[in-house]
This record gives C-alpha cells, structure tokens and sequence, in this order.
C-alpha cells in the first residue's frame, strides 16, 4: 500500500540500485514526515499511536502527582477545591479514555496482530489509520474543553450533577463519544483481521494467545461502545439544553443514567485488562522457555471474562436504590469473573512451573503483575460482596482497588510489552540492568502508593474528598512518597529507553530466541511485513517443548 | 496497489482492485462484508440505548406515553413508513442490477431510493414544524396545554432525540449510496464481480429501515 515497490524495481530507480532484495525496514522506508502521517503500515500506526498514548500517560501522570501532593496536608496545599475537582477528573479522564485503553489494542495489537496472523497487513488499513486520527481529533477537543474551564464531575459525569455543572461538560464529553469511534473502528478492524487474515497453517487454536485477548477485547469494545457512545451524546444534549432525560427534576432518572453507564464502563475494565493478559500469556512462555499450560483454558477464558464482563455492571450500583436482588446477582456474576481470572493466573503459574526461568525485565513486570492481579483480584471479590461494598463504597478502598487490578495490571503488561517488543519494533535493545532497576522501582512505589490507600479506605476516608481529617496524613503523605518512588522508576524508563532508540545495540531477529510468530520475520519488520515467500506456520505458537519427548524416562 | 486489468477478456468484464495485503478477491469482499456487519451491529446497539430509555420512562409513565403517543399524526407516520420500506425495495433491487452488471439501472435505483428518502424527510419535516409549533417539545421546552401528565416532555425526548438520531442515519445513508450512483454513472465499473460497494451501502439502507420499523410502532401505535 505504501509507495514502496520502486525498491523492488529493477536498476532503473538509481537512489535504491545497491542492493535489489535488501527490503528496507518499515522504519526506514520513506522518511518525509509525510510518509509517516498517511501511512497505512500497521506498524507505523502502531509507532504513532505509541507517540501519542506516551504521552497522555505524561500528562495524566503528572495530574496524579498533583493530586498526591495536594493530599500531602489535611487542609489546602496547592491549589483550591475547584482545581482540585478538574483535577482528578482529568487525570481519570486522560488515563481511562486515551492511555489505558488504546495502550495494549491501539500501540502493540496494531503492530503485533497483522505479525502474529501472517497477514501482510490489518484488514482494513486506510480505516486504521483514520481510527488514530479520529483518536487524536478527539482527544484534542476534549483536552481543549479540559484546559477552557475544565469540568469538575469526575471521569463517570454521574447525572443529575453533569447535566447542571456550568464547567465545560459539553466538548469534554463529545471529545470522548469521538474517542470511543476510533474504539469501535479498531475493534471491528481487529475482529475482522483475525477473521479473514489469518495465513495458511494459522487454525483458530494456534492463534497466539495475545491475538486471542485482543480478540475478546475487540468484541467488548464493538458491543459496549456504541451504548456509551448515545449516552455522552444524551449528557450533552440534556446539558446544553435541558431535555431532562436524567433531571429526577423533569421526571427523569439518574439511575438509568448509571444503568447505561456501566454497561459500558464496567466491560471498558475488561478492554483495558484483557490485552494485559494476553501480554503476560507471551511473555510468560518466553521467559519460562515452555508452552503455556492450558492453551484452550487461556484462550476461552479470554472469552469467559468478555462474556461475563458484560453483566457485571450493577456492582457499582449496590447503594444506588437498586433492588437486594439485584444486587445480589449482579455480585454473584462478578465474583465470575474471578473464575475465569483464576484460571488465567494458574495455567501461568502451572508455566512457570519447572520451567527454565529466564530472569529479564519483561519477566521482572510479570512477577509485579501477577501480585497486582491477584491482589486487585482478591479485592474485587470483596467489593463484589453487597455486605462489604456498603462500607467501603466510594472509599479509597475502591480507588485502591481499581487501581490495582485495571492501572496496575495494565502498567505491568504495558511495561513488558513494551520492554519485550522493543527489539521488534526498533531493532535495537536496551540495558537489561538498568531495566530490571526501574522494573524493581514501579513494582515498590505502585505498592507503596496503593496499598496505604486500601488502610485509608478502611479507615473510611472516602474518595475525591479535598480535605480530611488529621488521622488520615501519615497514610496519605505515605501514599504521596510512593507515588514520588514511582514516577522515578518512569523516569528512568523513558531514559535509558530513548537511550536504546538510538545507541542500543543492534538486536537481531529473535534476542530472545522465543518462539512467538511475530518472531519469523525480521526485526524490525520490512514494509509489508515478510521478505519472500511466507513462513510457514507447522508448529503451535509458544511451541518450546515437545511434551511427549520431554516425558521420555532419562532414569530407566 | 495492484489494480488488475479490466479488459483482459475482452469484454467489459470490471474487475475491482486487489488491495496487496488480502489473499484473494473472495477474501477481500468478505472482509468488507463482515466488517460491514459488525458496523451495523454497532449502529444497532447505539440505538438500544435509546430503546432502554423509551422501555424504562414508558414503564414509569404509562398514561403520559400513551396520550403523547396518540398526540402524533398516524397517517404521516404511515406513509413514512411505507416510503421508507418501499425505498429499502430500489436499494435491494440496485444490489440485483450491480450484480448483473447494469449500471444505469443501478443508477436509476439508488435514485429511486434517495428520492424516497427526500420525500421521508420532508414528511418529517412537517411532522416536527408541527410540533415545533403547538409546543409538544422535549424538556423544558415543553408547552403543550393538551398534554399536562408527568412525563409528557420526557416522551418528546425520546422521540426527537430517536427521530433525529434517525434522519441523521438517512442523510448519511443517502450520501453512501450517492457515491455509489455516481460511480455506476461516471465510471459504470460494476459487475459480477465488483457490486461490494453497492452491497453494503445497500445493508446501510436496511438498516436505517430496520430501525424506523421499530421505531414507528414505539412511537406512534403503542
């Protein structure tokens, strides 16, 4: 697709004539800004979608260290109530709608699914790299709206407050309606890739697990979105105008405001942690040099959790006048998801098992993550439970907890995707000391950060409150110190990885001799993916043992 | 880009552009197919929404949704719906001559089609002047002295944000399938081979007409 075939071309094109069948990487082929800005390579879109995703990340990290040192003290620190309010709502705006979830779909499915498929290219390429412009169009208005007055609802704009707030509700929310279009382009782009893309000897059950996840995601993201979608568009509308769908002042009905809410936003959890999975199900085959245990476990239980993701949202309406019943399935249905969760975590415990443990910085983020997991996870379980959600509903317990679970796990995987695919993407590789260092860093501040927030939580101190009692400090300045702990772990990251874009050394195809497909092909890839005729796919993906000649008696 | 040569029979036999990173033409059309669908799929739940609204405040307010919804004009809304079921039939019957390669009959359809289209605008144009006049508006726009129930102005919601949700689908899918018109006219390049472009614009139509089916028995008979 892109303006490539001249290179193939035979002598008559003097700049390429060194060397016919040297196919330039897709990094370097076509440099004009140009040639980057209307790509339709997935794996330049993928780069700039990692541009931007990188830096939303910076911007709502540094939001979270205002917070954090705006609760350093009881009273006010350094800004007033109503900064504090657009605060919080930007960095939860900024992290959940343009950094958590199109990090792992958006930066490494879009490079990696076309690689693990075979495919030259995602289905649809022209849409792909509309989605990222749709992505950026709205995140600018939405930041625009942020920054011209700012918007005090928090990131749920629970209505009746939403549709009053005179702060700038209106562009912030159409902002995100907008992002949530590039949502459902990728996501119908993904599902129809794996779908039609896949390269002769690629059978459904020898999709890497990773492509599994990003699957599952993408039908949350295709089924869910559009619902959230009417219902920004209905906040705004109501907001501008008054039709009073969700004013109990005109009839209306806040509740069904969260109803149509959660729908989308609790399954959005699940967008957010799927590919995190899947980063974990590669990385943990990897680096324990063994395929996965429970292949068709991990790749179902993708599914299962897609699947029962969707009728979990009224645990987060157990106080909201919603019937005992009611809230009891719908905690019944949560604590499903820990099933299908459980499942996950023991088939990659059971790899890591006897395996030959390769202890890299990938590695490194999946130890932080499986604690992150199955901590958030076990919490979850908690809050899942009527009786327990009472008192802790809209604590710090609940900040801590989803934190854990969606930022942390979600961090941990975007962390070693991004350590584990550096060498594909960039050719190059970075300093494994210094990476296992910042790994250590952010595994001990996101503890230090969080786990204070749980014992304040408990203690009752509830979320989004601007000032507190005195008895609250000592865990708050603790929680402030963490946070300090971890933005230094990312400092170092973006050091010494910038570092490696440039003066690492030079990677090879596979550095880490592992056996994922996206490996086949050089690193980083050419333009349209593989030089020559196709791989061939005999094997099974994360095939580093043959389990019968393994079982073969050495001791008879 | 390959583009593969239209004539290579001889005959007028178009042929469309294989994009290079699909395998074969069947894949291609049935990657835009299923994409389509999962669209469609999309469109559909972004309406739910609307549904779940119009089943919660209907349940809330019985009396109120039954008056309102006898305050609209059956027979424009009828009609309507005949215009647009009738326009779904010329958007199938372009799909039917794009596969056997007619293109001016293609052409001839799709504005059969949008002038249905026109004609389903311009009825709803009256139906919302009318209204717009006698005050049966949403919120707090509502002054309508016929209707004083609790939870009249929350019916005009739903049916103004649904109706125009709804014409925005009509616009849009009159856009789709002109395109489609101009290129059966100017380029003439549909064929048994190549009508995918008339196909899913067509599965737009239906679509936009699957949603006004649901959409006039809520809103006018119930």
């Amino acid at each position: 697709m892109t303006p490539s075939s001249s290179i193939a071309s035979p002598g008559a094109a003097p700049a390429h004539d060194e060397h016919h069948d040297h196919h330039p990487s897709y990094l370097v082929d076509g440099t004009t800004i140009k040639s980057w800005l209307l790509t339709v390579d997935h794996k330049r879109i993928g780069i700039m979608f990692l541009f931007w995703v990188l830096l939303f990340f910076l911007v709502g990290g540094i939001f979270a260290l205002l917070i954090r040192v705006e609760l350093l003290t009881p009273g006010p620190t350094i800004m007033d109530a109503m900064t504090y309010n657009r605060t919080f709502t930007l960095h939860g705006l900024v992290m959940i709608f343009l950094f958590m979830i199109p990090a792992i779909p958006a930066v490494f499915g879009n490079f990696m699914l076309p690689l693990m498929l075979g495919a030259k290219d995602v289905a649809f390429p022209r849409l792909n790299l509309l989605s990222l412009y749709i992505y950026l169009g709205g995140a600018l208005l939405a930041l625009w709206g942020m920054l011209n007055g700012g918007l005090d609802t928090g990131w749920t704009f629970y209505a009746p407050y939403s549709t009053h707030t005179t702060t700038t509700v209106a562009p912030v929310l159409f902002g995100a309606f907008i992002i949530g279009f590039s949502s459902i382009v990728t996501g119908i782009n993904f599902i129809v890739t794996v779908h039609t893309m896949r390269a002769p000897g690629i059978t459904w059950f020898k999709m890497p697990l990773f492509v599994w996840a990003i699957y599952a995601t993408s039908c949350i993201q295709v089924l869910a979105t559009p619902v959230i979608g009417l219902l920004l568009v209905l906040v705004t509308v109501e907001n501008l105008f008054g039709f009073g769908l969700f004013d109990p002042a005109r009839g209306g009905d806040p509740v069904l405001f969260q109803h149509l809410f959660w729908f989308y936003s609790h399954p959005a959890v699940y967008i957010m942690v799927l590919p995190a999975f899947g980063v974990m199900s590669e990385i943990v085959s990897a680096f324990s040099r063994k395929n996965i245990f429970g292949y068709r476990a991990v790749a179902y239980s993708s599914l299962g959790i897609a699947f029962v993701g969707f009728f979990a949202w009224g645990h987060h309406m157990f106080v909201s006048g919603q019937s005992t019943f009611a809230g009891g399935l719908f905690g019944v249905l949560s604590m499903l998801v820990g099933v299908f969760t459980a499942i996950k975590v023991f088939n990659w415990v059971g790899t890591v098992y006897k395996g030959a443990v390769d202890f890299k910085t990938p590695f490194a983020y999946f130890c932080g993550f499986l604690f992150f997991t199955v901590f958030g996870g076990m919490t979850g379980i908690g809050l899942a439970t009527t009786s327990l959600d009472i008192p802790w509903h809209d604590t710090y317990f609940v900040v801590a907890h989803f934190h854990f679970i969606m930022v942390g796990a979600t961090i941990m995987a975007f962390l070693a995707a991004l350590h584990y695919w550096f060498p594909k993407m960039f050719g190059r590789t970075y300093h494994e000391g210094w990476g296992l260092v910042s790994a250590a860093l952010i595994i001990l501040g996101f503890n230090a950060t969080f786990i204070p927030q749980f014992l304040l939580g408990n203690n009752g101190m509830p979320r989004r409150y601007y000032e507190y009692p005195e008895r609250f400090q000592a865990l708050n300045v603790a929680s402030t110190a963490g946070a300090s702990l971890l933005a230094f772990g990312f400092l170092i990251i973006a050091m010494y990885l910038t570092y490696a874009l440039f003066f690492g050394k030079v990677a090879g195809k596979n550095p880490w001799r592992s056996k994922g497909y996206e490996w086949l092909t050089e690193s980083p890839p050419p333009t349209h993916n593989f030089v020559g005729p196709q791989p061939t796919y005999p094997e099974e993906p994360h095939f580093y043992v043959d389990p019968k000649k393994a079982e073969v008696p050495d001791a008879v | 880009m390959q583009s593969s040569a239209s004539t290579a029979d001889g005959t007028v036999a178009p042929v469309p552009r294989l994009a290079m990173h699909f395998a074969s033409l069947e894949v291609q059309n049935h990657a835009a197919r299923l994409g389509m669908w999962l669209f469609l799929a999309t469109e559909i739940l972004l309406f739910a929404g609307l549904f779940v609204c119009y089943g919660v405040y209907r349940f809330l307010f019985p009396e109120a949704w039954a008056a309102c919804s006898r305050s609209l004009d059956l027979t424009l809304g009828t009609v309507n719906t005949i215009v647009l079921i009738t326009s779904s039939l010329t958007a199938a019957l372009a799909v039917h001559y794009a596969k056997e390669g007619k293109n001016k009959m293609v052409a001839v359809q799709i504005l059969l089609t949008l002038a249905m289209a026109i004609g389903f605008l311009v009825i709803k144009y009256f139906e919302y002047a009318h209204k717009f006049h006698i005050g049966t508006l949403p919120g707090r726009y509502y002054f309508y002295e016929g209707i004083q129930l609790p939870g009249a102005p929350l019916y005009f919601t739903v049916y103004f944000c649904a109706t125009a949700l709804h014409g925005l689908h009509v616009v849009i899918g009159m856009i789709v399938l002109g395109f489609s018109m101009v290129r059966a006219l100017k380029r003439g390049d549909f064929g048994p081979n190549n009508y995918t472009q008339v196909e899913l614009g067509s599965m737009y139509w239906h679509l936009v007409d699957l949603v006004w089916i649901f959409l006039f028995p809520l809103l006018y008979l119930v």
